[in-house]
């Protein structure tokens, strides 16, 4: 009886909670986007600031600390996730906040969007679902 | 505006560290138990919180030049890195798929750097 709860039989029981896990961190991407463009926005100010300022400045410089905290709320919601699912497939799922990343660069900094930079985030996005997806099957 | 190289450098270094903090906040969220100070005195999960701050220092610095539309996707480097993590430490299955996984992103970081030139 004693042995049942460590029966390696758990992954299948968790196979719903790992689906919810997955959908939680899906949802977290928009934080993060929102989260690297207030970064994006303090940072701008440290161009000529070293390590020791830089870490000072995450704490003092308004948008910059206001990124950190939504990072932070994305922790908690991720660290909840993390303990019914595994690290290898729920983390890359974050990444689809490039595609929201790569949008804002263009719209609020005008960064230009040449053929090639849209191919390379659309690989990389493409590169990070195919890890996503491949975590589920083994 | 391209974006210089020291910067890429930084937000690369930045990335495969803040992978190591993954792997703190995988193992301590595994005996995590639904009470606040399970949560506050776990040292595996503090210990992945300070290796992400240092990750961060890096990645601010890098990101204080440059653009956040190359820089950002750099940080799939920490992807790749994450997955050799979780092969040595929790044994996760390494599959033909995720190799396909780490080959594109890799391929999509070499031509982000192409394309920023």
């Amino acid at each position: 009886m004693s042995s049942i709860t460590a029966s390696p039989d758990m992954r299948l029981v968790d196979h719903h909670k790992r689906r919810q896990a997955a959908l939680i961190v899906a949802c977290c991407t928009l934080l993060i986007a929102a989260a690297q463009l207030l970064i994006k926005i303090g940072a701008n100010r440290l161009s000529h600031a070293g390590l020791t300022a830089t870490l000072i400045g995450i704490f003092t410089i308004p948008p910059l600390f206001a990124g950190y905290c939504l990072y932070g709320i994305f922790t908690v919601l991720f660290v909840y996730a993390l303990r019914h699912g595994e690290v290898s497939v729920l983390y890359p799922i974050i990444a689809l906040g490039y595609v929201w990343v790569a949008i804002l660069s263009a719209v609020v900094f005008h960064e230009t969007m040449n053929p090639l930079k849209v191919l390379a985030i659309a690989i990389i996005v493409a590169g990070v679902a195919v890890l996503g997806w491949s975590g589920g099957k083994h | 505006m391209t974006t210089p190289a020291s910067s890429i450098a930084l937000v690369l270094t930045g990335s495969v560290i803040g992978s190591v903090g993954a792997v703190f906040l995988k193992s301590g969220a595994l005996v995590l138990r639904p009470t606040l100070s399970s949560v506050v005195f776990n040292w595996r999960l503090g210990l992945g919180i300070l290796t992400y701050m240092l990750s961060s220092v890096l990645f601010v610095k890098g990101m204080s030049n440059g653009e956040l539309s190359v820089l950002f996707p750099m940080v799939s480097l920490g992807y790749i890195c994450t997955l050799a993590w979780s092969r040595l430490f929790f044994q996760e299955v390494i599959t033909r798929a995720k190799i396909m996984g780490i080959g594109l992103i890799l391929a999509g970081i070499v031509c982000l750097s192409l394309a920023n030139k």
